[in-house]
């Protein structure tokens, strides 16, 4: 166990410098003078001179030369301290911790919503077999075929265009959260449905569910003492798998729907080449990525006591 | 002396594979595979070639380029003179979505290629030189983990905006893990066998227990891996363009014609259509041809 959490630690770490480099490669790669390149970002294009230029040298040392510019980059970054906005001027840390909210809400939503539309398909298609696993089938082969943003324009077009059940973007009610969270469970189901209906089948299939049965267990019974726990281990395991989809799938989903969280945020200021966001918000995807694998690897510790799949 | 031999009779099992994979590929050899192939993934290549030929070959049969604007002919349903209709610039759509397709294909071919040389080099190396160069890789394996592929393409995108060449480099530098992992874990197992054992033992280079020991086990395994690789190098461009930081306009690329004629869905759905389901089309034709290998090179390599 502290192995784990000793190579999870180091592995926060490595992201925390290797997005701290790149986007420190990145603030030198800006064409022209960076000074006014950054004024050009914060007051406009037109309203740039070259006092202003020097404010934003001067501001952010950028008359240092490279390496101790990059040793300064670093240990703001080990301080925590993100630096300010360069469009809007406010602190990258609040602004992180404000699109953080949003996002993990998503997140969560996202994951449950999956969770109740995969765990009773993959367990029923398992269960009757027959035309409902082929129709699964068919169903997560399509659907895994297009990418999330294609299911999210395709749930716009069809719940909010034709029907208008649900507004088509945007943030504040219940409903504004419908659409992303349907369009992340849809793609996160498509695949760990067929996982859960893999090992249900193979709880199914195995010598002690059959003895549970013929000892006189009903279904449930028998699922509920035999099966669950069995097939819960590789679903939490492949969970760990598929949060990378869900990350990716954050991003894509907020960027589609408008959704004001650290995708959204990442995407907008890699458009607006906003370095201080870019950087805060890329931190915030690595550990939550990290934090969340090691949450699952905790998990998948105690649903199986006998140990030796924790790496 | 014994088991030396024992050893060799063992290693000759491996040959009837690898007459398939070896330099020379009889056309024997290429039937015995095609035979071998299951159904989705016939259907898979299939998909596959009709795509290709559609993207290199579909644009000569019209007249025009992809960039051209027409704006008294914007929005038209497919005709006679533009097959697939034009988009909100009166841009021929046939000729952009081929040009799309072209952008995308050579996307997934050079993301493979590039990736699966240096994952299957790096791998055996890991596997057989010093443990040394082996926690050096671990470690920079588990530090490119950390970071979602898209999260690390995102970032890379911003650095040169745009840029075909930048996407390629951040979407290698993913897609080399995945064979590096696999190649590694083949080739150590296959380090410790009699097999490459004896082989050692009687002298010969590394290269020979390359070519006749551990590519033979590792190939059956990097067509799987290659069919994804190709699928996720396409969907990362285009999820790139869709959020506006990939291939910049007027270059047509899928991800972002999505996003350009979305906001014209009601006037004209049939437009969002082409680019959707020809995206569609080809990851599908990538899954498909990655599945039924799986198991057929699972089998191979546990034996």
């Amino acid at each position: 166990m502290a192995a784990l959490l000793l190579r999870r630690f180091l592995q926060l770490l490595a992201v925390s410098w290797g997005v701290g480099t790149l986007t420190f490669i990145l603030m030198r790669a800006l064409p022209g003078d960076m000074a006014y390149r950054i004024a050009a970002g914060r007051y406009g294009m037109d309203a740039v001179d070259s006092r202003a230029a020097e404010l934003v040298r001067a501001e952010l040392g950028l008359d240092q030369n490279a390496f101790s510019a990059y040793w300064q980059w670093l240990m703001d970054l080990l301080t925590w301290n993100l630096g300010n906005s360069l469009v809007s001027g406010a602190s990258v840390t609040q602004e992180i911790w404000h699109m953080l909210q949003h996002s993990v809400l998503l997140a969560l939503v996202g994951t449950l919503l999956a969770a109740a539309i995969a765990i009773p398909l993959g367990l029923s298609s398992a269960y009757w077999g027959g035309w409902l696993d082929r129709l699964m089938l068919a169903c997560s082969t399509a659907m895994r075929a297009v990418p999330v943003f294609v299911i999210g324009l395709l749930t716009m077009i069809v719940f909010a265009l034709e029907w208008q059940m649900f507004p088509v973007a945007g943030f504040g009610t219940p409903a504004h959260l419908v659409l992303p969270a349907l369009t992340l469970a849809l793609s996160l189901a498509a695949v760990s449905n067929r996982v859960v209906h893999t090992e249900a089948k193979r709880v199914f299939d195995s010598g002690f569910f059959e003895f549970a049965r013929t000892k006189g267990f009903s279904p449930w019974q028998a699922f509920r003492h035999h099966g669950m726990r069995n097939i819960a281990v590789p679903v939490v395991a492949f969970f760990g798998v598929q949060l990378l989809t869900l990350i990716e799938g954050v991003v894509m989903v907020e960027s589609l729907f408008s959704w004001p969280g650290v995708g959204h945020g990442l995407a907008h200021a890699i458009f607006a080449r906003d370095i201080p966001v870019i950087q805060g918000a890329a931190l915030m995807m690595g550990m939550l990525f990290v934090v969340m694998n090691t949450l699952v690897d905790i998990a998948c510790y105690y649903l199986d006591p006998r140990g030796g799949r924790l790496a | 002396m014994s088991k030396i031999f024992s050893a060799f009779s063992s290693s000759r099992s491996v040959v009837p594979s690898q007459s398939v994979v070896s330099g020379v590929v009889s056309s024997s050899a290429i039937c015995s595979t095609i035979r071998s192939l299951t159904l989705s993934q016939r259907s898979g290549f299939v998909i596959l070639l009709l795509l290709c030929l559609y993207a290199y070959l579909g644009p000569m049969l019209l007249d025009g380029d992809a960039h051209s604007q027409n704006l008294s002919a914007i929005l038209m349903a497919p005709n006679a003179e533009y097959w697939l209709g034009t988009d909100h610039f009166g841009r021929n759509m046939w000729i952009r979505l081929a040009d799309a397709l072209q952008l995308s294909l050579m996307m997934a071919a050079v993301c493979v290629l590039t990736s699966s040389v240096i994952g299957v080099t790096l791998g055996v190396l890991a596997a057989t030189s010093s443990p040394w160069l082996d926690r050096a890789l671990d470690g920079v394996v588990s530090m490119i983990l950390a970071l979602p592929g898209l999260v690390l393409v995102l970032i890379f995108a911003a650095i040169v905006p745009g840029s075909f060449l930048i996407l390629y480099v951040a979407i290698s530098l993913i897609q080399w893990i995945e064979y590096f992992r696999v190649t590694r874990a083949i080739t150590q197992r296959l380090v410790s066998s009699p097999e490459v054992q004896s082989s050692k033992l009687i002298g010969f280079d590394g290269w020979y227990l390359f070519r006749r020991h551990y590519w033979p086990a590792i190939f059956p395994q990097l067509f799987t891996l290659a069919a994804f690789g190709a699928a996720n190098a396409v969907l990362m461009m285009a999820s790139l363009g869709f959020v506006h930081v990939g291939i910049q306009p007027p270059t047509a690329e899928l991800g972002q014609m999505i996003v350009e004629l979305f906001p014209h869905y009601s006037e004209a759905p049939w437009l969002l259509a082409q680019p959707l389901g020809l995206l569609a089309l080809l990851v599908l034709a990538c899954h498909l041809m990655a599945q039924g290998h799986k198991e057929g090179g699972d089998k191979g390599v546990t034996q």
